[in-house]
């Protein structure tokens, strides 16, 4: 027999019972979009952990205070921040961020009611975000503790609407602010909203929104740049020496954290690792349970159609042929089956990315690799039932009832 | 036609089970069948005409013995090849037509032609040959029929054509008018004269007397010896028994 005379025999034999062949298939389907969902979802993951990369600003090493409350440090002080950049070697920038407790921000048009961030000059190079209108504020502003803000892209927004908002004043707390610059467009990046800040010199924060639990200098963040990639190992190094000498502490229990966007994306990455090997496992045992089914669903089919078999052997088939026709059939149940399962995997992740939370992008090896394991699924399970119509006597074949 | 038989055994023995308890079904046949002959096989149940039958037809091996088919000694060899000479040489008719359920009478011909491994005809030439042999057994109008849809004489008919389909050297009819009514038994056994008169060779089993009657030659089987081998019609074998007759 040719190749189109034994598929079109195996798609006969499927198609004599559609519900049955449907069924069959189910585990097959399942597996192979769990396989195609899973990956669509860990690279639409791994998508957004680049980009965030890419927008926590370029070398970046994070310090914060191992305890206490965001905002409410203990120990880290932005006398640490300037003691980094005069000793630490080959840093780029270093920048400190404080935040003060909720005030009122508002404008002669609207009011809000928010948290005000207080950071050094360089904080829009350090960090990457740059500045669409106007300008930061500067060393000197920094220095002299100047009533200066710059706003948020989308407090801009909401405290001026379309009038320009360099040149006016701002009222934080009591005190009054010349608006200097706004921020370009940012939007939401792993759930902060970026657009969302407004930004005066950390020295105001020291000296008007200190509350009594956060007398001093202390700051929630010092952000370090380093020079390049490969000089970070060796500016924690420095920075961890440093940190511990001026807090007292031992190296190996500090009381700060000193991390890096790596630490960050590992961290992310080892919860969504976790996630998809929980996927793999499912869509894994859900193909072998698949394979089960076709297996029993083929042995099933030998039976009853073993006087067919022996009609077929007594007009000249060949053990080889009846091998190949029930193999046939089992691989294009798989086969059928993976394509279905591809329909809804793909389906799926884009239903997935468009409903909103869950971002994912479709791999096209993915697609590959669900239907090679559904194919070798199909084999695997369908050679001993093929192999078993391909044993039968011929005599008693015909004698079956 | 040369004079080359188209069967030719010597000594065949086919025994079941080992040692002890070992029987033979047939214990030493030796016959010659030559072409266009038409021959039937008599005996009772368990005289060994089936064990015959089933060798003769090449579903199964001797367990001692020759057969040669057509000029080729086909008592040992394998699977494969006993499946490629049932498919070049031989054309089988069974009792129960053996046809395949949820098919078209035109595809159940066309089966053995799919399993031929010498010739690769398009799906074209071999419709045209499927149409050709129903025309010839009277059923050009059943085509697309299916078994479900065909009476038991005119399925007969489609297994004939199937079994013509090959051009085989030797057509094996196992009891074919068993499963008949009195006229659709006579209307077969027509379709296989005329078969015959072609110069077709037919071997047929049957235990039914006048069946055997419209042959030339009759070979009665018992306990797995040839009993009697003679062209004088059943009258020479040994009458079945009552049981055998109202099966």
């Amino acid at each position: 027999m040719n190749f189109s005379e034994i598929m079109s025999v195996a798609w006969e034999g499927i198609t004599a019972n559609k519900v049955r062949s449907l069924l069959t298939m189910l585990g097959i389907i399942i597996g192979v979009a769990a396989v195609i969902v899973m990956i669509a979802i860990s690279a639409g993951t791994e998508a957004t952990i680049a980009e965030q990369i890419n927008s926590l600003g370029a070398n970046l090493i994070i310090v914060t205070a191992k305890r206490g409350l965001p905002g409410a440090s203990r120990t880290l002080l932005y006398s640490d921040a300037e003691a980094i950049a005069e000793e630490v070697h080959s840093i780029a920038g270093v920048s400190a961020e404080q935040t003060t407790t909720t005030l009122i921000v508002k404008s002669s048009e609207a009011a809000l009611e928010m948290t005000v961030t207080g950071t050094t000059a360089d904080y829009p190079d350090v960090r990457d975000v740059p500045v669409g209108d106007g300008r930061y504020f500067t060393e000197q502003e920094l220095d002299r503790s100047a009533k200066v803000a710059v706003l948020g892209y989308g407090i801009a927004l909401d405290l001026f609407g379309e009038a320009d908002p360099i040149g006016q004043t701002v009222t934080i707390g009591t005190t009054k602010f010349t608006v200097v610059g706004v921020m370009a467009e940012k939007g939401l990046v792993s759930g902060v909203d970026y657009d969302g800040f407004v930004y005066i010199p950390i020295t105001v924060v020291f000296q008007k929104f200190v509350t009594s639990q956060m007398a001093g200098d202390r700051v929630r963040t010092i952000y370090v740049q380093s020079e390049s990639q490969e000089t970070m190992e060796s500016a924690i190094l420095q920075i961890e020496s440093l940190l511990a000498r001026r807090h007292d502490v031992e190296l190996d229990n500090p009381d700060f954290t000193v991390q890096t966007q790596q630490d960050i994306i590992d961290t992310q990455e080892a919860t969504t690792e976790a996630f998809r090997s929980l996927l793999a496992w499912v869509a894994g045992v859900s193909l072998i349970v698949g394979g089960i089914g076709i297996m029993n669903i083929m042995l099933v089919s030998v039976t009853e159609r073993t006087r067919e078999i022996g009609i077929r052997q007594s007009v000249g088939a060949t053990p080889n042929d009846i091998r190949w026709q029930f193999l046939t059939e089992a691989l294009m149940l798989s086969l059928v089956g993976g394509l279905i399962g591809v329909i809804v995997g793909v389906g799926g992740s884009w239903i997935f990315g468009a409903s909103g939370d869950m971002r994912t992008v479709i791999v096209p090896t993915s697609i590959l690799l669900a239907f090679g394991s559904a194919a070798a699924v199909g084999v695997f399970f369908g050679y001993f039932p093929a192999n078993k119509a391909a044993q039968l006597d011929p005599i008693e074949a015909l004698r079956h009832e | 036609m040369n004079n080359q038989p188209i069967i030719q055994t010597a000594d065949l023995r086919k025994i079941y089970g080992m040692g002890d308890i070992a029987v033979a079904a047939l214990d030493g046949v030796s016959i010659r069948i030559d072409p266009g002959e038409f021959v039937s096989i008599m005996g009772p149940s368990g005289s060994g005409k089936s064990t015959l039958m089933n060798i003769l037809g090449c579903l199964d091996r001797p367990t001692e013995g020759q057969y040669i088919l057509a000029g080729e000694d086909v008592s040992n060899l394998n699977k494969e090849q006993l499946a490629a000479i049932r498919n070049r040489q031989l054309g089988f008719i069974f009792q129960s037509y053996n046809l395949l359920a949820r098919t078209t009478a035109l595809k159940n011909v066309m089966l053995p032609l799919l399993y031929d491994q010498n010739n690769h005809r398009t799906n074209e030439e071999r419709e045209a040959m499927a149409l050709a042999a129903l025309t010839a057994v009277g059923l050009a109008d059943r085509v697309n029929h299916q078994p479900s849809e065909m009476s038991g004489g005119q399925k007969q008919r489609v297994a004939i054509a199937r079994a013509l389909i090959n051009k085989p050297a030797l057509i094996l009819a196992d009891e074919p008018t068993g499963n008949l009514d009195t006229k659709s038994s006579y209307e077969i056994m027509d379709l296989l004269h005329e078969l015959h008169d072609q110069g077709n060779t037919i071997v047929m089993v049957t235990h039914e007397p006048d069946i055997a009657e419209h042959t030339q030659r009759v070979i009665c089987v018992r306990d797995g010896k040839v009993e009697s081998d003679g062209r004088d019609g059943a009258s020479k074998c040994a009458q079945p028994s009552a049981a055998e007759v109202s099966r």
